[in-house]
């Protein structure tokens, strides 16, 4: 197993190459360095000599890819290119264009990303495979029926509208918890609660179904079959043998998901004003900030590979045939 | 079923832990307690602000902050040498850590002192003698610290900062008298090439020596910066120092009141170059340093910033003198009393609207703008076009206060386009005409919720030059008529047309519709009603008015090379001088050719005459001549749609007290003053946790349930027979 994490962590260093060369051209394609120290610089009073002063001192000033000017190595070295990305593949990050420490931002925002996160998995997990059986147990009956067609409404309806609708509600109308807001410790468990309840809601309707789809195909198999024949109850048979049956495709899903956690929720955080991670991407993107956005990238893909790479190693545990070669 | 679940996983220990906490939840709530409050219980009560922020400031180093969200924060704790009186408009410089406004003296292009009224021509250049008071402390800080007959941490390296986060991990803090010398330590902060100041070559322009000084620091590190010198600049003692500039420039002293004029220790750029601090963005952008009435406690702008009351705030008392009815509205209640009155101001990030106006209206936002979703919820019009706040405001005992904007908002006309640009007086008809048909008012009632006042020129409300009723008129798109003004007909805007040889739009190079373009980045859905309303605009004339959304760096490139037509742009005032909006149009400022602010290129020599001459003169009757002129001859020429002075719309709870529009005023936070009392009784009334619609939801979901056991049940039965 150990040469095959070996091999998959060799294959994602071009993976990440690329990841890395398509983010910079996209980013240079809309904006050249000097928007860029525009928009660091200000609106007003800003002069083409201060723009090239904002270039000189943040490395903006070379050319992107090929260095013309330069023989040896340097060619390729003395870029843009080599020297924002080289630090990337150290999980050096850096500082962002607007000055602050990239890997101090994000081992900050990363705590309430995944405190909003991992309960809202755990319990939406939990809920979606009890409604999800429930569904099975159900099946061919009017319960069934009804709640597909709850599930399809919960799908249909916007996740805006849960968030509105639930600080509404739950914060306004009721004052059961605050609207929105975060807190550290303790404390940030009330400001958690709502975002993690319109989470569980939003994602029933989805999340209910495609575990139902995955339920189904078990409960006509002939193992199911033997466990009703040997005297067993639904429930049991259900909650042990199909569950237990279904944990691969259910874990495909889940452990695949789990790095990105850190990566936060965009709508979620803004709208609760919870500090993760989610907004920091689209906020680097607003403010022309390259350094936050390339390393937000990088950082997204290493996350994403790794969750791959988890879901294979899972694979072996849940099932015993399978073997990592 | 899903109890069955939940039981199975009650046996581990953290949901035990979980269901705990909900249940001393559920019994805090039974218990009265408010539930909804977003901050801790202990500061129930306490004098604290609380106040937000929506965006995370850029810049908190004063040679670097220009916005106004930075300005919020940074105006609290440094202190330039003079500020604007809080009460007295229009507004009025006056001494801050200066012992009195500034003496300024004339000198002759030899050196030679010249007399105070000496004619403008004969300045060569001026000097501003300022002198501060004695006995003014800085914030503690670790920068000042001083251990064993030394600095206590100047000689860091990065083991000493490996377990330090914060400013407060320091164990030492410390603090020293405000010297003249930090004041010159600032100017010459500004003149550095890697700080970046926005202002730097503005100042290039005014202060002498300051372009030899920006050259000369090319390589300095910036904790080199004490042992150099700028010329125009100097320290003539422990409390005075003086400012050379060239020429006669009286708008130099609004700058004095600006931040980037605040004194800067030469300890904190020691301190702050130190390794392993700024890997932990502990910087002087991030951590100010000043002897303002407020210092930074905490800054997590992720998160939530702290302002403390500093507790070496040297003497500053509330003025005893306003303006006629500054009185009876309660402002001169707290005269004379010491400020600031808040011990701990606290600015929440919210990004979005919604919830914040929610906040706001649960009592636990002092004070809130009004986002266009609310703006019905919190304002209504009278039948005269007044604002003023529904029931549910008043029920509340919220307050309104409204204030037109040093700002101004317009369309430009780039006068290097053939069509459009120019000074023939076929094109000016042809914008004068446009300047008709475009009907602002129309544009404000739509758009803005009626929070805009259209413009008569380009000098604001509250700005020196501007004349309020008939007098101020716009005569080219405006007529005084029954005691009020009112937009010119579309039948003279067609008339003009016709005049420029345009009749009923129509190009007479090509016998179609004039095709005219309009830049602008507004490229959302939503801005599409407001684009297709330029449009409707422009067809009143008969002209085809073709949209080219564009993203902003585009947009910037188009301005700068002058390949625009039409655009929408706007300018704040730095400062409450016709000057500051005047220059914006004044030629040498063209964008095109001088990469300046005049972003149409206009320039007329007559009008450029007069500018040269206001910009120099102090108020007065012959200034204010001045400016009518050149206010004439804008409006006469017409490179811009004078578009709309916007109105901000603000909402303020009854314990905020001590509240008036104070645009130019960026350090009013010790000024305010809040009844914690009177909030925490409110707070308490209006946030009673409501249990009954939980409960009512429950038995519905149980009644729900109940067919799903039946059938559960029914089931076990059938499998057991």
């Amino acid at each position: 197993m150990i040469q095959y994490i070996i091999r998959r962590i060799l294959y994602a260093v071009p993976v990440l190459l690329c990841v890395n060369i398509i983010t910079f051209i996209l980013f240079f394609v809309v904006n050249s360095p000097d928007d860029m120290a525009r928009m660091q610089l200000g609106q007003k009073h800003v002069t083409q000599q201060a723009i090239d002063n904002w270039k000189q001192q943040n490395g903006y000033h070379l050319p992107l890819f090929w260095n013309s000017q330069k023989n040896g190595g340097e060619p390729l070295t003395e870029t843009i290119f080599y020297q924002k990305s080289i630090g990337l593949f150290a999980f050096d990050f850096g500082i962002s264009d607007s000055g602050r420490n990239i890997g101090a931002d994000i081992k900050q925002r990363m705590w309430p990303s995944l405190a909003l996160a991992i309960p809202s998995l755990i319990v939406g997990l939990l809920i979606n495979i009890s409604v999800a059986l429930m569904m099975v147990f159900f099946r061919r009956t009017y319960l069934e029926f009804g709640s597909i067609v709850i599930c399809v409404i919960l799908m249909s309806i916007s996740s805006l509208f849960y968030i509105i609708g639930g600080q509404f509600l739950i914060g306004k109308l009721l004052m059961l918890v605050p609207i929105s807001g975060y807190d550290t410790g303790f404390e940030a468990i009330k400001f958690l609660i709502l975002p993690v309840l319109i989470s569980v809601v939003a994602g029933i309707g989805s999340g209910a179904r495609w575990y139902r789809t995955l339920f189904l195909e078990e409960v006509e198999k002939d193992y199911v079959r033997t466990a009703r024949a040997k005297g067993l109850s639904e429930t049991r048979v259900l909650f042990t043998h199909v569950l237990q049956n279904a944990l691969i495709p259910i874990l495909t899903g889940v452990v695949v998901v789990l790095p990105l956690l850190f990566m936060g929720s965009l709508i979620m955080e803004s709208f609760f004003s919870i500090p993760g991670l989610g907004s920091y991407t689209i906020d680097a993107i607003n403010r022309q900030d390259f350094a936050i956005v390339r390393s937000m990238v990088f950082l997204g893909s290493v996350l994403y590979i790794f969750g791959l790479l988890l879901t294979d190693i899972s694979y072996t545990l849940v099932d015993p045939r399978v073997r990592l070669s | 079923m899903t109890l069955c679940v939940m039981s199975s996983l009650l046996s581990y220990n953290s949901p035990r832990l979980f269901l705990l906490i909900m249940l001393g939840w559920l019994l805090a709530g039974c218990d009265g307690a408010q539930l909804n409050n977003p901050y801790r219980s202990e500061d129930d009560g306490k004098n604290i602000l609380y106040s937000s922020f929506s965006e995370r400031p850029k810049h908190l180093d004063p040679a670097i902050a220009y916005s106004s969200n930075e300005y919020a924060l940074i105006a609290q704790i440094y202190e330039p040498p003079f500020q604007y009186h809080y009460l007295k408009r229009p507004y009025q410089l006056i001494p801050l850590t200066a012992e009195s406004m500034p003496q300024v003296h004339y000198f002759d292009k030899s050196g030679a002192r010249l007399a105070d009224d000496a004619p403008v021509e004969s300045i060569a250049t001026s000097e501003y003698l300022i002198t501060i008071n004695p006995g003014i402390q800085y914030q503690p800080h670790p920068a000042f610290a001083w251990q064993n007959g030394k600095y206590a941490y100047h000689e860091l390296v990065e083991e000493n900062t490996q377990a330090i986060e914060t400013l407060d991990d320091f164990p030492l803090h410390d603090s020293r008298e405000l010297m003249a010398e930090d004041y010159v330590h600032q100017i010459k902060r500004l003149a550095h090439p890697k700080i970046h100041s926005p202002i730097a070559e503005v100042m290039k322009q005014h202060i002498v020596g300051f372009t030899d000084l920006a050259a000369e620091l090319k390589d300095v590190p910036l904790t080199e910066l004490r042992d150099k010198q700028i010329a125009g600049v100097q320290v003539l003692d422990k409390y005075r120092y003086k400012i050379r500039i060239n020429g006669n420039y009286p708008q130099f002293r609004f700058w004095l009141a600006m931040p980037f004029f605040a004194p800067m220790p030469w300890e904190a750029d020691v301190f702050y170059a130190q390794p392993g601090l700024k890997e932990k963005n502990i910087t002087l952008d991030w951590f100010p340093i000043g002897t303002g009435p407020y210092y930074l406690a905490e800054n997590n702008p992720n998160r939530r910033m702290i302002m403390q009351k500093n507790p070496l705030y040297h003497d500053a008392f509330y003025p005893a003198e306003g303006e006629s009815g500054d009185y009876a509205s309660g402002l001169l209640a707290d005269a004379g009393g010491k400020l600031p009155f808040i011990d701990k101001v606290v600015y929440m990030l919210e990004k979005e609207t919604i919830p914040y106006w929610n906040k706001f209206l649960q009592g636990y936002f002092d004070a809130s703008g009004i986002a266009s979703d609310s703006f019905d919820q919190a304002v209504q019009f009278t039948g005269e076009g007044d604002a003023q706040l529904t029931p549910m405001m008043k029920e509340k005992d919220i307050q309104l206060q409204t204030a037109v904007t040093t700002s101004i908002y317009y369309m430009g006309f780039n006068m290097l386009d053939k069509v459009i640009g120019g000074d023939s007086a076929r094109s000016r008809k042809l914008r004068q005409a446009i300047s008709i048909a475009i009907d602002y008012e129309e544009y404000i009632s739509i758009f803005m919720n009626g929070r805009g006042v259209a413009s008569q020129g380009i000098i604001p409300p509250g700005i020196y030059g501007y004349l309020p009723g008939q007098q101020g008129i716009n005569p080219y798109v405006y007529d005084w008529q029954q005691e009020k003004v009112q937009r010119k007909s579309i039948e003279a805007a067609r008339q003009l047309m016709t005049e420029a040889g345009y009749a009923d739009g129509v190009d007479p190079a090509t016998d179609e519709a004039l095709i005219l373009y309009f830049d602008t980045t507004s490229v959302s859905v939503d801005d599409r009603p407001r684009m297709n309303w330029f449009r409707k605009q422009f067809k009143k004339l008969g002209i085809k008015l073709v949209i080219r959304p564009t993203d902003y760096n585009r947009f910037q490139e188009k301005m700068r090379s002058g390949s625009g037509q039409l655009f929408l742009w706007g300018w704040n005032a730095d400062y409450p001088d016709p000057e500051n909006f005047f220059f914006l149009l004044y030629g040498p400022n063209g964008k095109v050719k001088h990469g300046g602010e005049n972003a149409v290129n206009y320039a007329n020599p007559e009008f450029d005459r007069l500018f040269e001459q206001m910009r120099n003169m102090q108020d007065g009757d012959e200034r204010l001549a001045l400016i009518l002129q050149m206010q004439d001859i804008l409006r006469r020429d017409a490179p811009w749609v004078f578009g709309v002075h916007p109105k901000s719309f603000s909402l303020y709870h009854g314990w905020y007290k001590n509240l008036k529009p104070m645009l130019m005023v960026n350090n009013r936070m010790k000024y305010i003053r809040i009844d914690a009392a009177e909030r925490q009784q409110k707070r308490t009334q209006w946030n009673t946790p409501q249990w009954w619609p939980l409960l009512l939801m429950l038995i519905i979901l149980a009644g729900l349930a109940i067919p799903a056991v039946i059938s559960y049940r029914r089931r076990l039965h059938g499998g057991a027979e």
